[in-house]
């Protein structure tokens, strides 16, 4: 594994520029525009189910899914709405999904925990907390053996990291030298527990140092730091080589999943908020630099809540899914021949 | 044409058939393709055939992403109970990614375990926990009791797109039997009719199977005509091949080497009460193994399963000749 002297990654392909920038807050601002609005739906029970927001999270998903390709696979957790609309996948339909509906991404099969848009590459995000990383290593086998420069991506939280799955993962993966990029979203909290209640191992970095595999740690609000760190992990995995780590230092906002009263930790302040959010930081600076003014931004903002509003019409229009489906659905048809 | 083979190599003939046939069949396993003359190694090479860590989620996991992304992988996990270790991967993970999906992608996976090896191996690598996986929907499981069988029946579950458990009995290993030449496929679902009869079912998987024709035998000797059945996969399973004898036979005994509650035939003895009772001239009676794990002396090992003279004098008592055994 002495690829690199360093562990950090190369300077990301592209110059991080007014364009990119503006892509990422459009990206950001439809998360925050649905995962706020899935919140209130909700609560007025027209969301059913189990729901984690992954706000305070929408710079990792933009920065990380925006690089992507759809023949890249990306897996995903329990909190996967960000990476599935970040990995292109239909806003509406992944509305119409958690509220059950046929028009849902999965037929209303699945839910918030188990989006699968295959035509996106979003393969899907399992409920299990750390059950996706070894599915991200079998997607990674892939070019390995066909040749061609798709890699694969795998969210989890911080609490993965104390599972089993992650470890012999990480060993496989070094080991087998595949093509995926782990990108761990460390908020400190592995559900409802904070990381001193699960570990002696702050960061996640730290972790898989001996595995030897290159590794960065950033301020998943700074989307800038996380755009380019990923971008120069994934230009080495482009080629080829394989694996690596991106821990995301990242705030959530909400509980563990809505309806979560949080007992467990002190509320953030407005000021400490407006250091962790990332959608303020990358407005800040792209003002800053004359990427687009405080007018344009607002438009973004209003173009992510109405899209957002249309879904939710969408969504509220579409069908229940038939019972018959589920005897369609537990095996896949077809007698072998 | 056929020839004759050990069970094992019965399987190992299939899985070489089906990666000759068709690229995307992989194979994994821990301790698989150690040497370099290894025959999977040298007819399909190192990238098709994998050695992986003592690492059952990663393994049994990155096969699932690998069936995800494509592929038909076969995973050799040697024990049953291996599988325990993963079993997220296996029950979780494995057999719901369609359905939650919505149907929009497939898993075709072979989970390849030997089980109950009874042969002094103790209490963790004995078991027959089979019945663990039947009622897990997505899951396939199929229990072959002849070499013929063993090929036919990888054959089919390499092909099919759901995940598949594959269980080889290790005290059928070297049992030699005839083989069909080139391809074979054994349906899912069709049970065999192992032994006709008219007098009495009994239905036995993997390796009670012998032990229940070999107890046919011996009826035959008191002038009963029993029908030995083999259900070959207990999901999906044949519920009409068994319900059809236990109209012409009505009496049923069912022979399972697992722990008896929970059991493969406590499933068989339900779906008979619920659309064959009226069939029944007398109670259905299960032959298990004691509800204890398998302990380790050889006499205690015997005592605790299933054999021909605990299924003959099941029989006799089914059939009203000879008390109910306690």
């Amino acid at each position: 594994m002495a690829k690199k002297a360093s562990v950090g990654p190369p300077d990301a392909a592209g110059a991080f520029d007014a364009p990119t920038a503006i892509g990422l807050l459009r990206t950001m601002w439809r998360i925050r525009a649905f995962e706020e609005r899935v919140g209130v739906l909700k609560r007025a029970d027209e969301v059913y189910g189990l729901i984690h927001l992954s706000i305070g999270g929408e710079g990792v998903a933009a920065g990380v899914c925006s690089q992507l390709r759809d023949d890249d696979a990306v897996y995903s957790g329990h909190r996967a709405h960000g990476h599935a609309l970040a990995k292109r996948a239909p806003l509406e339909r992944v509305l119409a999904e958690l509220m059950g509906r046929s028009d849902g991404l999965c037929c209303g099969m699945g839910g918030s925990m188990h989006l699968v848009d295959v035509e996106h590459g979003f393969m899907g995000a399992t409920g299990v907390v750390g059950g996706n990383i070894p599915m991200a290593l079998g997607a990674a086998l892939a070019p390995r053996l066909e040749g061609g420069d798709s890699v694969a991506v795998v969210f989890f939280g911080d609490g993965a990291v104390q599972a089993g799955h992650f470890h012999e993962s990480i060993n496989l993966a070094t080991l087998w030298e595949l093509p995926v990029i782990l990108v761990c979203e460390n908020n400190g909290f592995a559900e409802f527990t904070p990381r001193s209640a699960h570990t002696k191992v702050e960061r996640v970095a730290d972790v898989v140092a001996p595995y030897g595999l290159a590794r960065e740690t950033v301020e998943g609000s700074d989307v800038r730091a996380v755009w380019e760190a990923f971008g120069g992990f994934l230009q080495l995995a482009r080629g080829g080589e394989g694996p690596f780590l991106l821990e995301c230092l990242t705030h959530r906002l909400r509980g563990h999943y809505e309806g979560d009263a949080v007992a467990y930790r002190d509320a953030l302040s407005a000021d400490e908020w407006q250091r962790k959010d990332p959608l303020v930081q990358l407005t800040r600076v792209s003002t800053a630099a004359g990427w687009l003014t405080e007018d344009e931004l607002a438009v973004i903002e209003a173009e992510a809540r109405s899209e957002v509003e249309r879904a939710v019409e969408f969504a509220r229009a579409s069908a229940y899914p038939p019972v018959e489906l589920i005897g369609q659905l537990v095996y896949a048809a077809g007698t072998p021949s | 044409m056929s020839h004759e083979l050990p069970y094992i190599a019965a399987i190992s003939e299939a899985i070489q058939l089906e990666m000759a046939r068709d690229e995307s069949v992989l194979y994994f396993g821990q301790n698989i393709a150690t040497t370099d003359d290894d025959p999977f190694l040298k007819a399909f090479g190192g990238d098709r055939v994998r050695v992986t860590p003592i690492s059952e989620t990663a393994e049994i996991g990155m096969a699932i992403g690998a069936a995800l992304a494509g592929y038909r992988p076969v995973v050799e996990l040697y024990m049953a109970e291996f599988m325990l270790v993963a079993m997220d991967q296996v029950v979780n993970e494995a057999p719901r990614f369609r359905y939650m999906s919505g149907g929009k992608v497939k898993v075709p996976l072979v989970l390849k375990a030997g089980y109950g090896f009874t042969a002094g191996w103790a209490g963790q690598h004995t078991g027959s926990i089979y019945s663990m996986f039947v009622g897990v929907p997505g899951l396939k499981v199929a229990l072959p009791s002849t070499a013929a069988d063993a090929k036919g029946l990888m054959a089919t579950a390499i092909r099919d797109d759901n995940p598949v458990c594959y269980f080889h009995h290790y005290l059928l290993t070297l049992e030699h039997g005839e083989v069909p030449d080139g391809e074979y496929l054994v349906p899912f679902g069709v049970a065999s009719v192992r032994r006709p009869g008219k007098d009495v079912t009994i239905v036995a998987t993997g390796w009670t199977v012998d032990r229940a024709l070999a107890a046919a035998e011996a009826l035959s000797e008191q002038g009963i005509d029993a029908e030995v059945i083999d259900p070959r996969t207990l999901a999906p399973l044949d519920t009409d091949t068994i319900l059809e004898s236990v109209a012409k036979t009505g009496h049923l005994v069912l022979v399972d080497q697992a722990t008896r509650h929970g059991s493969a035939s406590a499933v068989i003895a339900a779906e008979v009460a619920d659309s064959g009772f009226a069939s029944l001239k007398a109670p259905i009676k299960q032959v298990t193994a004691l509800d204890a794990s398998i302990p380790y002396s050889e006499p205690m090992e015997r005592y605790l399963l299933p054999d021909e003279e605990k299924i003959v004098a099941t029989v006799l008592a089914v059939l009203g000749t000879a008390p109910v055994p306690a």
